[in-house]
């Protein structure tokens, strides 16, 4: 099966989208960005090839059980979340030998109390592993240094204070090591994961049933996908590892891939990580005109992490706690070096958190719907997205701001699937060049890891 | 390593591209005149500094007099890498971060010795000669160097031509002004009359050059254009917007670019570019605002890689519109001087300005026009928004907009604007693409 790969490599995350022929979505896979561009689309590509293969699987199990479709799902999610869980399992062997390496060759550093300390949280962590995958209800996130930091550095702190260890002499090998681990190239093996994790879970009903599920299952494993043609976008498409013929702007893919998904969009706001983009395209998703922050990221998505930061609550947190508000504080600068301050300052004079951080989300918004107003203004319809669209305290005050002065009558559409837009113009670009002929194709296994990304002199005094 | 650095890695290893003989007549005259500047106190000669829009070089080598631009000071450190220092410089001296980085960078050269381009010591001014045409900060610029320097100071006041036209009252002012302030000054300070006989022979001498430099402006409405309007563009405008109008050197200088550019266009090559020749055109843009200075080439090779050529600018332009038929005049030369300053593209209003744009649009046959707007000057960013919008109504063409900074190298975002730069041109291949689409 032929398929066309968008990726939208951003300085948080990187996603990816997959099209068929036909141009419909088949899968789509995140992961975080990293500090090795290369590693980061590979990832994500995986991904979104591991979500079309499970799409398919979900087709297959459906027409297998009918009429209990309940039963189709059931197993397919619990074999996808067993996927998960021999993937995380892998990614933790590959952490605990390259930690033991580590601490080996430490010398004094990586004394015998160290190593079985280390030892012992990560058996820890690789016992714990089949509840967090197959029992949780849902995991604040799937990467795998989320996870597995969330978990190794907790219980290093318990173990360090019960042991009278230091804490960093645990922490400082799990640091290098995820490093290595997350920017090593590491290939797939679909077949091989998913039939371990078939065999984990087990299967239900007669024998006919795990006949053919054990058949459905193989047919999957073995479906071939074939890159047809690729596009990259984002952040670090200037970098690597995209070849200059197959990049196009986030602009283009952005404003595409919103009017994809709505076609009736004529404006499209993109709030991401470092900067808001302001796009108007016409009746075929074309850009047409379009507005973004200048090199100060005041009010983008990376502002509401330190906010998040500072009060120590989760990103997805924030915006829940500000629509509490009854009194949003007034608040004019967005600027990311001082919020810290300025956070700390009002929570001094005893303003509440939720109304400052009402007050926060609207000077963000305000921010936004002045570039909104250089690109061309807001006309119908209106289509938010990026990763900030999911915070619902924006979506809110956007709205209210889009209806004071653009009018009430605007269809404003937030898509929960917003932060793939970007990837999902790539792709429809990536068929685009295939149907005429010019298709181009994602080697990573050519591509030489990249390094860090290069800092530029800053017009911002406080980061100069 | 991120595609600027790659790019700055593999520099050593380009061939030099070679320089046309204008280039290196070019660059003969520009030494000799910072020669002559630096060895002014001991050859006597008196010196006298000015602003380019509005410059009255002919009047000021009538008596003899060198003239010294600081904006062009001001852009040359900022293409040597010196103005990030000078700009600090002015800072530590009060300055604020906001005000124009031509005035902190010339100011922050004044409290570093005052050495120019070359190498070489500037002298202090003799004058300082203040042609206001539009922009109000050069009052306060002078305001500064008057207090530095403690020489005269004369103000030619150029009304702004707020109804796109110039009036017989507004000539008269201006003539006026030449007559009883002006030139009196300027009899002081060299201690000469005026011989109006070589200020004629210098009108006409200006009138040959800007004859010749229209020919090389306009050349860019062919298909490949043989020459880029704006980077290419700024290297032309050095003579003629510096000391050498109504010299016979830029007559020569100018005579023999315009050659070689027909020859260009006979041979049906596309423009030079840092790297050598540009590849087949794929995009004829129109630019408004100056280039940044800090990053020039690097500014020039986002273009050019793209094989992007700007075939007309208004920047280029701020010295005199002389496509636009004005010619400096040995007939009646102060009101010919009168004309020249009151119709610079910086005293002209905003109407004016789309009017300018639209007609290098449609004359020059652009795909796109781009509004580079600087961060530090106000006077000349105000509007360009409205612009923008205007001129994709009255065309069709659609406009790009990027922002950066003339010689604050802190304001410009290489990622930033190429992104911008980037999307825009894509933008424009998307649109031509679908309307070839069925």
């Amino acid at each position: 099966m032929k398929v066309f790969v968008g990726i939208d490599l951003g300085s948080t995350t990187t996603k990816a989208v997959l099209l068929d022929e036909t141009g419909q979505i088949i899968g789509r896979g995140i992961t975080n960005s990293r500090s090795n561009y290369v590693v980061a689309c590979a990832v994500a590509r995986d991904e979104a090839m591991t979500s079309a293969r499970f799409n398919s699987l979900a087709r297959a199990l459906q027409e297998l059980t009918e009429p209990d479709a309940e039963t189709g799902r059931a197993y397919e999610s619990r074999l996808l979340r067993a996927f998960r869980l021999e993937l995380y399992l892998d990614e933790l062997a590959a952490l605990r030998a390259r930690m033991v390496e580590i601490v080996e060759g430490a010398g004094a550093r990586g004394s015998a109390s160290v190593r079985e300390a280390i030892s012992e949280i990560l058996n820890e962590m690789e016992q714990s592993a089949p509840s967090l995958f197959l029992e949780a209800e849902e995991r604040r996130s799937d990467f795998f240094r989320d996870l597995a930091g969330a978990t190794f550095l907790s219980a290093a702190e318990q173990i360090s204070s019960s042991r009278g260890l230091r804490f960093e002499a645990l922490a400082w090998p799990f640091d290098r090591a995820i490093l290595d681990i997350e920017t090593e190239l590491r290939e797939l093996d679909f077949q091989a994961v998913l039939s371990r994790a078939a065999r984990r879970i087990g299967a239900e009903g007669n024998d006919e049933i795990r006949d053919q599920l054990a058949r459905a299952i193989e047919q999957i494993a073995k479906q071939q996908l074939e890159e047809a043609s690729f596009v990259g976008t984002g952040y670090g498409r200037q970098t690597l590892p995209f070849p200059k013929a197959a990049v196009r702007s986030e602009i283009l893919c952005h404003g595409r891939g919103a009017h994809r998904v709505f076609p009736g969009t004529r404006t499209v706001l993109d709030i991401g990580g470092q900067d808001t983009k302001a796009i108007q395209v016409d009746e075929r998703g074309v850009v047409t005109s379009f507005q973004m922050n200048d090199r100060c990221a005041a009010g983008c998505g990376r502002y509401l992490g330190y906010i998040a930061d500072e009060l120590s609550l989760g990103l997805h947190e924030l915006g829940p706690l500000a629509l509490k508000s009854s009194s949003p504080a007034r608040i004019n600068s967005t600027c990311t070096v001082f919020a810290g301050a300025e956070l700390r300052e009002r929570l001094a004079l005893g303003e509440h958190r939720e109304d400052i951080l009402a007050g926060l989300h609207r000077a963000i918004m305000l921010r936004a719907m002045s570039l909104l107003a250089r690109s061309g203004g807001v006309s119908d319809q209106f289509t938010f997205t990026g990763g900030v669209c999911k915070n619902p305290m924006a979506s809110r005050v956007l709205q209210e701001l889009v209806s004071e002065n653009y009018g009430s009558e605007l269809t404003i559409n937030v898509h929960p699937d917003s932060i793939y837009m970007g990837a999902l113009g790539a792709a429809l670009f990536a068929l685009d060049d295939w149907r005429a002929g010019d298709p181009h194709l994602l080697r990573v296994s050519e591509q030489k890891p990249s390094g860090a990304v290069e800092r530029e002199p800053s017009a911002c005094l406080e980061c100069a | 390593m991120t595609l600027n650095a790659a790019v700055q890695k593999s520099e050593p290893t380009l061939a030099p591209v070679p320089k046309d003989d204008s280039q290196k007549r070019q660059k003969r005259m520009i030494a000799e005149h910072f020669d002559r500047l630096a060895e002014a106190k001991e050859t006597g000669r008196k010196v006298v500094y000015t602003f380019v829009p509005g410059n009255l070089t002919e009047l000021i080598s009538a008596f003899d007099m060198l003239p010294v631009l600081p904006e062009i000071n001001a852009l040359q450190s900022g293409m040597r890498g010196r103005s990030g220092g000078y700009i600090s410089e002015a800072e530590r001296a009060g300055h604020s971060e906001d005000v124009c980085s031509y005035v902190k960078c010339d100011l922050g050269m004044l409290k570093s010795g005052n050495v120019g381009p070359t190498g070489k010591r500037l002298p202090a001014p003799d004058l300082l000669l203040l042609s206001y045409t539009g922009c109000f900060t050069f009052m306060k610029w002078f305001e500064i160097l008057q207090q530095e320097y403690r020489c005269p100071v004369v103000m030619l006041h150029v009304p702004y031509q707020a109804g796109g036209r110039i009036t017989e009252e507004m000539r008269d002012y201006v003539v006026q002004q030449l007559v009883s302030e002006v030139i009196p000054a300027m009899e002081r300070v060299s201690g000469r009359k005026l011989d109006p006989a070589i200020l004629e022979e210098k009108m006409g001498l200006s009138a040959r050059a800007e004859d010749a430099l229209v020919r090389v402006w306009e050349s860019a409405r062919h298909r490949p254009s043989p020459i880029d309007g704006y980077f290419g563009g700024v290297y032309y405008i050095g003579p003629i917007f510096s000391a050498f109008r109504g010299t016979q050197e830029a007559v020569l200088y100018y005579e023999e670019l315009a050659a070689e550019v027909e020859e260009r266009v006979v041979r049906g090559q596309g423009p030079m570019t840092p790297d050598g020749p540009m590849g087949p055109e794929r995009y004829r843009l129109v630019v408004e605002g100056p280039p940044n200075w800090t990053s020039f080439n690097e500014f020039w090779r986002m273009f050019s890689r793209e094989r992007a050529v700007i075939v007309a600018s208004t920047y280029t332009r701020v010295g005199g519109l002389y496509d636009l038929g004005f010619r400096h005049s040995a007939t009646d030369p102060l009101r010919s001087l009168a004309d020249y300053c009151l119709g610079c593209y910086t005293n002209r209003s905003l109407p004016s300005r789309v009017d300018l744009l639209e007609k290098y649009i449609r004359d020059y046959g652009a795909d796109g026009f781009l509004i580079n707007s600087v961060k530090s000057c106000n006077s000349f960013s105000a509007g360009q928004l409205l612009i923008l919008r205007e001129l994709e109504k009255r065309t069709g063409v659609p406009g790009g907009f990027i922002e950066s900074d003339l010689v604050d190298p802190r304001y410009f975002g290489r990622a930033n604007v190429e992104n911008r730069l980037q999307s825009y041109l894509q933008m424009l291949e998307s649109r031509r693409n679908s309307r070839g689409a069925p």
